[in-house]
């Protein structure tokens, strides 16, 4: 167990990511990352495009695999084996357009068997949508696919949220309920980690900020009063390359 | 159900499968123009080939909609089994050709003037048989070849050559039927197990093919 900054108790780790490095072919997207991520905090990853934002994602979504290096997800060797914990919403929506809302959700809480999940009406009221809307989702505004693809990993009430994008094409608006949304999940101790590029959307409910710039982590700072240890189990200013 | 329900408001699997194999129908019977007993040992092999023809067109979009969008990488995203993933896939693509089949049958019968000779209650369970062994490989192959740019051409690369010992079942076993000049038995026997042998190496197989970056 790692030892937080004040050396004072033991931090509880939500997900760690050791060293951990990914290469596609020769180029690298990730450098040797060291993250240690601790329930009820939501982490904001900042960086250009190609810094290794959704591949950070997607290899604490269990959908690749490290390179290098080592992750941990609830204490679990490989994310994969901690899957229904963990919610994970792309920028692309990640439904079936010929389906309604509805149909879509029914279908993705069927892949969740044991777990307590949501209702379909549930999940979308939750995220501001009518559960009666009987249209196909393709023909959903962008604002509308975007909610209704965060009601699909809200769903299966994941203690590990990671969300590539969540706020792109959506109004300033909409965008602000959803960091209601994301408030109130934080605040039942769930974690949630999400990059984007509208810093200032994320603000009121980030806890830690981390830049990424060419697969490094580049610096990370407190984002809120909430703040507690850094996420790398070291005193912030002195992140790992 | 998830398929089923799509299929039923798109109808895109539907509509290729049914004007290939009609197409394939058509074409043999102006080439050949099949009369009595020559019809009878040519229908086997000519269903066949519909058949072929019918599930390509329907599997090489079996996939299509869990890539678009990345639904794929929502489901690989969940805890459910793979296997149960790919059974039900096979299922609803099964369903596919068996209505393709069925709608086609009159129009074939008609077209190459066939009589029965054999039992024809048997073609309920050679056709059935061999439209799994088509299916259930297929759908495994399609998920094999999707990360791949010519998937398509992938696919029948992979699926034809394995297929071949079924095909050749099917053929026989369809032919003993119409002309009741043989026993189809033996190749009922056969193409019962290779659905049991791929069927079981298929979901065996299919999450490391389904989690595969």
């Amino acid at each position: 167990m790692t030892v937080n900054a004040s050396g004072a108790e033991p931090a509880r780790h939500c997900a760690q990511l050791l060293q951990v490095s990914k290469l596609f072919g020769s180029f690298a997207a990730l450098r040797q990352v060291t993250v240690d991520l601790e329930p009820g905090r939501c982490y904001v990853l900042l960086g250009e495009n190609g810094a290794g934002k959704s591949t950070l994602l997607r290899i604490l979504a269990g959908l690749l695999r490290p390179t290098y290096g080592k992750v941990r997800v609830f204490g679990a060797a490989e994310p994969h084996q901690e899957r229904a914990r963990i919610g994970y919403m792309s920028h692309a929506p990640m439904l079936y357009d010929e389906l309604t809302a509805q149909e879509n959700l029914r279908y993705f809480a069927s892949l969740y068997p044991g777990r307590n999940c949501l209702t379909p009406a549930d999940a979308l009221r939750q995220v501001g949508l009518d559960p009666n809307l009987n249209r196909p989702f393709g023909h959903y505004s962008q604002g509308m696919r975007q909610r209704t693809s965060l009601a699909r990993v809200l769903i299966a009430s994941p203690d590990l949220l990671l969300l590539d994008e969540p706020f792109s094409n959506m109004d300033v608006e909409s965008a602000r309920q959803m960091v209601d949304l994301l408030a109130r999940f934080r605040q039942s101790d769930r974690t949630i980690v999400l990059t984007t590029h509208q810093r200032e959307l994320a603000a009121p409910i980030a806890d830690w900020v981390l830049t990424l710039h060419a697969g490094r982590v580049a610096s990370f700072e407190p984002g809120s009063p909430r703040t507690g240890p850094g996420p790398w189990g070291t005193e912030p200013g002195s992140p790992t390359r | 159900m998830k398929d089923l329900r799509i299929e039923w408001r798109t109808l895109d699997a539907m509509i290729s499968m049914l004007f290939f194999s009609g197409l394939v129908v058509v074409l043999f019977s102006i080439a050949f123009d099949p009369q009595g007993q020559f019809a009878q040992q040519i229908a086997g092999g000519v269903l066949c080939v519909a058949t072929m023809f019918a599930s390509v067109s329907a599997l090489n979009q079996a996939w299509s909609r869990e890539i678009r969008h990345q639904v794929m990488d929502a489901q690989r995203t969940a805890p459910s089994p793979g296997a149960e993933l790919y059974l039900a896939k096979a299922i609803a693509n099964f369903l596919f050709v068996t209505i393709v089949q069925v709608i086609l049958a009159p129009f074939f019968f008609i077209f190459y003037n066939l009589h029965v000779a054999g039992n024809a209650w048997l073609l309920a369970l050679v056709l059935p048989l061999g439209t799994w062994a088509l299916v259930g490989n297929g759908v495994f192959f399609a998920a094999l070849a999707m990360s791949s740019r010519n998937r398509e051409l992938l696919l029948s690369l992979i699926l034809f050559p394995i297929f071949i010992p079924a095909l050749l079942a099917m053929v026989q076993a369809t032919t003993g039927i119409f002309t009741g000049e043989s026993d189809p038995t033996l190749w009922i026997k056969m193409l019962f197990g290779y659905d049991i042998i791929f069927t079981t190496a298929s979901l065996l197989l299919f999450d490391v093919v389904f989690h595969a970056e």
